[in-house]
């Protein structure tokens, strides 16, 4: 029986804000787009961005300008980030935002009627734009609404399992509804890969059962090149209890507006854990930091400097786990996060969906009484290695925008720069692939042994009879990738998790499940799980090679940071003939001198 | 483990065309348990191919929509605590849509009645940069937008559960979402025309089951229809209105354009006869 076919230009895999941001784009320079999504429409993780989207637009604080940012971004990046893909994010976030008012977002406002931005960690100005704390509900509404106007074809609830390559580079893309378990195939001129990240890899995540790198491992597959693998962003507050919501996303906005944290013991412990080389950043007293809250929640900037939970997200998660692995913990294993010391009402407007997520799920009332919070898997900053200015991979018509593209935030995130990112990139993403696409004369040829091998390869868990249970080696691998590559990492332990994720991914040829094709989720899971065990393995010889702390890795066994050995290279993955995984380093891209002096004392 | 710890689900499964079945799982209590942390046990541990929706776990992407003991709920914020365990608790899909499997159901009606309405329309004369609204001005459309799309009001209306109206009725959902459209500062959209003969807003009793069960606790009747249905009222109904058009040969505002399409069969008439003929109850 011939497959479902949808021929298009630009097939986006991912509706999140980047693939929403790349489809519209694209089909606004003309292409045909087809849009494929694991879930529903609307429904993917930028839903759950809380805090907001970064961008200079100086609406608070007029002295805030894309050239503060690009810096706030390489320092918090570690200096590791592609400096021309951190200016381009800088400059034009601005643009980005008021593109989505323009298409019917509906931003919190300053006194004088325009976007409210909020202050956050690792940025020197108020900088988020933000609707109380459901600033990601509004983004991809609002993208969604806009792409569903511009008429572009949604493929919902249907997964990919492979880009189709040729001789001309992408050729398409092979997979199957989740509704049916039909297969289907998309021949397109253009792929871009929007598929976010790779939490689930670990058992304490914030991240939902999508996040399983499927863009990284497709792109892997296909021959491209990942860059920065090693960088995990540990986020600092995820829910610790009850055990049902463990790692669930307490967003930095809570600590942007105020939030303290404290030890069981009730010491305000961030205090211990400033950089030296930043401290004068930070607040030195209780009341210094009193007064920057006192002024950030009436919307206005004052000479006090900011309190010490508003460091970088790297640095409060090894505060965090160091306290609580040095036996100052609270009952459930986290430490306390207190905003109830500010009016209630106030609490309630800023923090409403924080406010219900607590009181529903843990019985507490934030307004009356602290939360117990501790870190929990959030995003990758590594990813599929793409050209700065039109989002291209090491494969020509692969592209990636969004959290599984590499390179923009160098070895740590600041918050609210990936609601930035997607939109910017996304943008650029969708028109380079719309260009690559109306620059290719010939059709694409879909190779008919991939579709084959793909369509085998899709029904054999089915047919196989008797074998292992797909849910048991997810658990197995995610309880692995925490014990031994988590916050803190050491020689022993990831040699270790390399031959134990050769053992796991040994077993997948075992899988079974029970069942048909229709909605079956053990048999969606086998798939996911393949490319979980590949993005594991990334990380895992990422991290074996960086021989340093840097960021968001942290190497017990090499502590400092070693600028002279590993300040100038990003680690590398790709796959060898063979099908084994090679590690590698390459040169960070070469930053200008205007941007370099941006930098100032930093660099 | 003590019987106290031990929930007895009853889960609804099956495909259309198939015998449906419930099967009984017994599923131990953790603390703080929901009725999606007791599925996601009876997948890892007994029936692997039981099918859910969902994603966030966090009550922010309304996917684990369903129905506990016939109650339209997200099963991610419904915890077990807060139910009856010495009676088993029934887990159902959405009954007012078509059945995929188990516990989903075929909610892509309501993504067709959604590309019907007109977006978004900033006025052409009016340079983004003298955009200035209030925070007061806003926050009954920031009301609107806090929608999550769980559905679960579309499942509860009666009108689109039983299936007997002439015409389509496009349901709360996107009433909600034309109001956010039509009473934003600056949109100069008119969809009245749309709501009385497209949309056919006139179904709508006003019976309140939609505000009843609104996890995002948007007050759908009060702040988002009754409102709207006066906005239709005063256009189309209101007799000087009627006689000023007449006079000057204009046609009613905000065009109806093609007609929707009808919301099929759920899978209600699928069900055993133990669970045939159930009234959704909401919650007061």
């Amino acid at each position: 029986m011939p497959i479902e076919t949808h021929p298009v230009d630009v097939l986006v895999v991912g509706a999140g804000g980047a693939g929403l941001r790349a489809a519209i784009e694209a089909q606004a320079a003309g292409a045909k787009v087809g849009l494929v999504c694991k879930s529903l429409l609307g429904k993917a993780h930028t839903v759950m961005a809380e805090g907001g989207v970064a961008a200079a637009m100086g609406h608070v604080d007029p002295l805030d300008k894309w050239q503060t940012h690009f810096r706030d971004t390489m320092v918090g990046g570690k200096l590791l980030n592609n400096p021309r893909m951190a200016q381009l994010h800088a400059q034009e976030a601005p643009d980005r935002v008021r593109e989505l008012e323009l298409w019917g977002a509906v931003f919190d406002r300053t006194q004088d009627g325009r976007i409210l931005q909020r202050p956050f960690g690792g940025h020197s100005h108020p900088r988020l734009a933000h609707v109380g704390d459901r600033t990601g509900l509004e983004m991809i509404r609002t993208l969604q609404d806009r792409a569903v106007s511009s008429g572009i074809d949604v493929f919902m609830e249907c997964t990919i399992t492979k880009v189709i390559t040729g001789a001309n580079g992408v050729a398409g893309a092979f997979g199957y509804w989740r509704t049916t378990g039909a297969p289907v195939l998309f021949p397109a001129k253009a792929v871009v890969l929007a598929t976010g990240g790779i939490g689930k890899a670990y058992t304490v995540t914030s991240n939902s059962w999508e996040y399983s790198g499927d863009g990284h491992a497709l792109a892997y597959d296909a021959g491209a090149e990942l860059i920065d693998m090693e960088f995990v962003q540990f986020h600092p507050t995820g829910m610790v209890w009850p055990p049902g919501v463990k790692g669930l996303l307490v967003t930095e906005a809570v600590r942007g507006e105020g939030g303290i944290l404290r030890n069981k013991d009730g010491e305000r412990f961030m205090w211990k854990y400033l950089p030296e080389e930043r401290r004068n950043e930070y607040a030195a007293t209780d009341e210094e930091a009193k007064r920057w809250v006192e002024a950030a929640s009436k919307g206005q900037t004052s000479d006090a400097r900011r309190p010490p939970e508003l460091s970088t997200r790297d640095n409060v998660s090894r505060a965090i786990y160091t306290e609580v692995k040095e036996g100052r913990g609270t009952p459930h294993g986290g430490v306390f996060l207190d905003i109830s010391y500010l009016p209630a009402d106030h609490v309630r407007r800023k923090l409403p969906s924080m406010y219900d997520q607590f009181k529903e799920l843990a019985d507490v009332d934030i307004t009356k009484g602290p939360m117990e919070v501790g870190p929990t898997t959030h995003y990758v900053m590594g990813g599929i290695r793409v050209d700065a200015e039109t989002g291209e991979s090491t494969v020509s018509g692969l592209f990636a925008a969004g959290e599984c593209a590499g390179g923009m935030h160098g070895a740590n995130r600041l918050g609210g720069n990936s609601l930035s990112d997607l939109l910017v990139f996304g943008a650029r993403t969708g028109a380079g692939a719309a260009a690559h696409a109306k620059g290719r004369r010939d059709q694409p040829y879909v190779d008919p042994v991939q579709v084959s091998t793909s369509e085998r390869e899709l029904a054999a868990p089915l047919e196989r009879g008797a074998g292992e249970d797909p849910y048991a080696l997810q658990r197995e691998l995610q309880e692995m990738m925490g014990r031994l590559v988590g916050i803190f990492r050491v020689d022993g332990d990831l040699q270790e998790a390399i031959g134990e994720i050769a053992k796991l991914r040994a077993r997948l040829p075992n899988l079974a499940v029970r069942g048909g094709r229709v909605y079956n989720p053990g048999w969606n899971l086998v798939f996911e799980l393949r490319n979980l065990l590949i993005v594991s393995e990334a990380i895992t010889r990422s991290a074996l090679q960086r021989t340093e702390s840097r960021g968001a890795h942290s190497r017990l066994d090499f502590p400092e940071t070693d600028q002279a050995g590993w300040g100038d290279r990003n680690g590398v993955v790709r796959r060898r003939a063979d099908g084994s995984m090679e590690v590698a380093t390459t040169e960070l891209p070469a930053m200008s001198d205007e941007l370099r002096a941006l930098l100032g004392g930093a660099h | 483990m003590t019987e106290a710890h031990i929930a007895h689900l009853k889960v609804f499964r099956g495909e259309p065309g198939g015998a449906t079945r419930y099967d009984e799982f017994d599923v131990p209590v953790e603390e703080g348990m929901v009725i999606l942390d007791a599925l996601h046990w009876i997948q890892g541990n007994a029936a692997p191919d039981l099918a859910v929706r969902w994603n966030c776990k966090a009550a922010k992407c309304g996917s684990c929509s369903g129905e506990v003991n016939g109650k339209p709920r997200l099963m991610c914020k419904t915890r077990i605590s807060d139910l009856d365990l010495d009676e088993p608790i029934t887990v159902e899909p959405m009954r007012s849509f078509p059945l995929v499997r188990d516990l989903v159901s075929d909610v892509s009606w309501n993504y067709e009645v959604n590309k019907s309405i007109q977006a978004f329309t900033p006025p052409a004369g009016l340079p983004q940069e003298e955009w200035r609204w209030q925070q007061q001005d806003i926050e009954r459309v920031q009301e609107y937008r806090k929608c999550i799309e769980c559905f679960l009001c579309q499942d509860v209306c009666h009108v689109l559960r039983n299936h007997e109206t002439e015409k389509p009725f496009m349901g709360p959902r996107f009433l909600v979402r034309t109001a956010g459209l039509e009473m934003h500062p600056i949109d100069e959209g008119d969809r009245r025309g749309y709501l009385k003969d497209t949309g056919n807003i006139g179904y709508c009793n006003i019976t309140k089951c939609c505000t009843e069960v609104c996890p995002e606790h948007i007050k759908i009747t009060d702040n988002a229809i009754i409102p709207l249905k006066e906005r239709v009222a005063d256009e189309f109904y209101d007799p000087i209105q009627w006689a000023w058009r007449k006079l000057r040969g204009k046609p009613a505002a905000g065009a109806a354009g093609t007609p929707l399409p009808m919301l099929q069969g759920g899978s209600a008439s699928d069900a055993p006869a133990a669970a045939k003929g159930d009234k959704p109850t909401s919650e007061g």
